[in-house]
């Protein structure tokens, strides 16, 4: 592909435990899958866009765009244009999705900053869906051949997996085309508890389309291939499904996995039970028994997996990329009125983000939330920060918050001391109010912060309430199971999810509603990942699905009703007890579908190892069962 | 083809006089000539329906009807659905139910799920659950999974049921 490289592998990375072929050579029974993801697109609502602003006043440029991103953007710009940051603002105001496609540094957006810089005026770039399809980034066009030892009690003791990832014709700016096949390298284990591990991890370059970080990464085809592995070896040893996961997931903690990686509490295994428990599995193989009599096919599927979320420099760092992310800081100021505003370098794209972070905030503080303000999405107005994405804002822009939040409420429980005459330690702010605990001596919050800016001479340090914090956590490890049932016909290769349920614990819900949104959100990406969205190019390289009529994402009339069920493991890995939630549903629901098609479609013993799963290519399987 | 032609458009009951070229889709000369920037484009080929909007009651994708095919009849956008009163603006039953049952993520959709559904249940107020989702089904959005959407409209359909007594 590139002159300069000798080979099309552009990234490699390996591993092995000491005691793999040990492992194998004890082996009860060996297990192989060969799995296949084909490409697909994050797709976001709005596409690509920008407008460039020339200022002939101050000689800077204002970009305001869809972008997940804006600080690191504005230093890639700053960097490939060779002009000072500082005559350069990014404004990224309400973005219409992103999902990971929109945290590239994309050759579009040099081009109308220069030519704003070039030509003195503003200009606007506007893509449309088919450029968004043809050139935005794609993501997820990813095999992987395992190879799995289990011992006599179906419990698993090694896996072997030669991992490669299609990584398009360039790598991206800033996270590289690394981060599909490392991702994949560190995290396949995923729930499961066995010592013996060998990878090796390629990422190959081609004449495609770039790839990119899109929801979940590498999880939702490492899923995929860890839960289609669980039910072909329970078929072998002649088990439930449910049963091989019972033995095989992680049950204590902190656990070091085979990869090297720490996981914090969970709730693994009370996930599986719940899953279980919620479709009622007796229930549902005698309704499968009937509705098999008349030729209608329905099946059950299971997926279990860990998501790495909420991690901060540290572990990036590990992975030895040029650019390191992963804190988090928050600007903190109570005006002289009594409300807050809290700038933050993270930047939500619909998550919710200003309603948790405030609520945060209004705890810290004993504040109502409509009191507080977030700031985001403008590099003139906010502290340096990594944007969104790898479900890290809540928790690392939260921890930060609650931090900032810590230090100014100490700064107002000083200053309420010296005018309640108690000790700081004795007061606690609370219904808008310093109060000294236990007694009914209080002050309002917003007159000890007129008094901080207009009697500072009646305050101590400096005049005003501000702080600023900030949070680079090592990570977390949120944890669900997702159960399917699907009904397949087998005339057409339809497929019908009759139900799907999704266990999950990512630690505290600092917003309920919100976290069942994430959840749905991602769910949806994975069904669609699952049973329908595929970008296809032709054998001359040309892009045949160019318009939605031809990728076709999920509409409300093919997702089911969600069913949540929550867990609230409170681990000590994060300040707030938050985990992250972002990915979960995208990482999960491929692979429970998947199963669930298998499951139904089992009389026929027919096997599926690729998605998505789509009507034709049931109808082939069915077909070469019939020949 | 391109020479710029002369017409008005009603929108949300006021007068938009436009001087654009007759290939102009309803879509663009909303935003670009009326200001309306709350119609959003996700596909520009009538699949995602984030565009429509009512024209005269009945849901079109604005991005799919040439702006001039618009004159004389009465088109209402997002910016037309609240109640604009003496106190601020009242939202519309949609965006009050949209808001309280966290109906929207990024927004982008938004606008065109609550012009589909305040055309639906203006014409059908008893339109039953399941045909309530196959007209939903004719707009994409990416961020939802679609539970909180239909929660929302069958809220708004029951409040707006009620105010209608």
């Amino acid at each position: 592909m590139h002159d300069a490289g000798k080979s099309n592998v552009i990234v490699e990375g390996a591993m092995r435990t000491p005691g793999l072929d040990a492992a194998f050579k004890r082996a009860a029974q060996v297990v192989e899958v060969d799995i296949r993801s084909r490409r697909q697109s994050a797709m976001p609502l709005e596409p690509r866009g920008g407008h460039a602003a020339w200022d002939e006043a101050s000689g800077r440029v204002t970009l305001t765009c869809s972008v997940q991103m804006p600080h690191m953007l504005r230093t890639g710009l700053a960097d490939a244009l060779g002009m000072p940051e500082a005559d350069l603002r990014v404004i990224a105001p309400d973005v219409g999705g992103g999902f990971g496609q929109k945290m590239q540094l994309f050759p579009e957006y040099i081009v109308l900053v220069w030519l704003a810089r070039r030509l003195r005026r503003r200009l606007a770039w506007i893509e449309d869906r088919h450029e968004n399809f043809l050139a935005a980034a794609h993501a997820r066009d990813q095999r992987y051949a395992v190879r799995a030892a289990f011992d006599a009690d179906a419990r698993l003791l090694a896996i072997d997996a030669d991992i490669r990832c299609n990584v398009g014709a360039y790598s991206c700016y800033p996270t590289t085309c690394g981060v599909e096949p490392l991702m994949a390298m560190a995290e396949l284990p995923g729930p499961y508890d066995f010592r013996e591990y060998a990878v090796l991890a390629r990422g190959v370059a081609t004449n495609t389309c770039m790839m990119a970080p899109y929801r979940g990464v590498s999880r939702p085809v490492l899923t995929f291939t860890m839960e289609r592995l669980m039910d072909t070896a329970a078929k072998r040893f002649g088990i439930d499904p449910v049963e091989i996961r019972r033995r095989n997931l992680i049950r204590k903690f902190p656990y070091t996995s085979a990869s090297g990686l720490v996981y914090d509490e969970g709730s693994y295994l009370q996930t599986l039970e719940a899953a279980a428990k919620a479709i009622d599995v007796a229930a549902f193989r005698r309704e499968q028994q009937q509705a098999r009599k008349q030729g209608r096919y329905l099946g059950l599927g299971f997926s279990s997996f860990s998501e790495r979320s909420g991690y901060g420099s540290r572990a990036f760092a590990a992975r030895k990329m040029d650019i390191v992310p992963g804190y988090e800081t928050v600007e903190m100021a109570m005006d002289p009125s009594g409300y807050v505003v809290a700038r933050i370098g993270a930047s939500p794209h619909g998550q919710g983000l200003r309603t948790t972070l405030a609520q945060i905030i209004a705890d810290g503080l004993g504040l109502s939330p409509e009191r507080i303000r977030i700031v985001h999405g403008d590099t003139d107005q906010t502290p340096y920060g990594w944007g969104t994405f790898a479900s890290r804002s809540l928790v690392i822009s939260g921890g930060a918050c609650k931090l900032a939040a810590e230090a100014l409420g100490k700064r107002i429980a000083a200053i309420a001391s010296g005018m309640l005459e108690a000790s700081a330690a004795d007061i606690e702010l609370v219904e808008g109010q310093a109060r000294v605990k236990g007694t009914d001596k209080a002050i309002d919050i917003a007159r000890i912060a007129r008094i901080a800016y207009q009697q500072s001479n009646r305050v101590e340090g400096v005049p005003g309430l501000r702080e600023s914090a900030t949070y680079d956590p090592d990570g977390t490890f949120s944890n669900a199971t997702h159960a399917a049932i699907v009904e397949v016909d087998i005339a057409t290769g339809g497929v019908a999810i009759r139900r799907f349920v999704v266990a999950e614990d990512a630690g505290i819900l600092v917003n309920p509603m919100i976290v069942d949104g994430q959840v749905h959100g991602g769910v949806a990406q994975g069904i669609a990942n699952a049973l329908y969205e595929e970008i296809k190019y032709d054998e001359q390289g040309n892009l045949l699905t160019t318009s939605l009529a031809d990728y076709l994402p999920p509409t409300a009339a093919e997702v089911p009703e969600i069913e949540i069920h929550h867990f609230e493991t409170l681990s000590d890995a994060t300040i707030t007890k938050a985990k992250g939630v972002g990915e979960g549903g995208a990482i999960g629901a491929p692979a429970a579908v998947v199963n669930a098609i298998v499951d139904a479609l089992s009389p026929f013993g027919v096997e599926f190892f690729e998605m998505p799963v789509t009507p034709r290519r049931i109808r082939q399987k069915l077909r070469e069962v019939d020949a | 083809m391109s020479e710029p032609i002369a017409f008005t458009l009603k929108v949300n009951g006021k007068d938009y006089a436009i001087r654009a070229p007759a290939r102009r889709n309803l879509a663009d000369a909303l935003r670009e000539d009326c200001g309306l920037t709350g119609t959003h484009l996700g596909c520009e080929h009538g699949v995602c329906g984030a565009c429509t909007v009512l024209v005269d009651g009945k849901p079109v994708r604005a991005c799919l009807m040439f702006a001039v095919q618009a004159q004389g009849q009465e088109v209402r956008t997002v910016e037309g659905l609240a109640e604009v009163t003496d106190a601020g603006d009242v939202l519309h039953p949609l965006q009050q139910a949209f808001w309280e049952h966290h109906g929207l993520q990024c927004g982008f959709c938004t606008p065109g799920f609550l012009m589909l559904a305040a055309g639906v249940l203006e014409a059908e107020p008893d339109i039953s659950d399941d045909e309530l989702k196959h007209v939903l089904s004719s707009n994409l959005c990416r961020c939802t999974g679609y539970q909180n959407i239909l929660k929302a409209v069958r809220a708004a359909a029951a409040e707006m049921k009620k105010r209608a007594k």
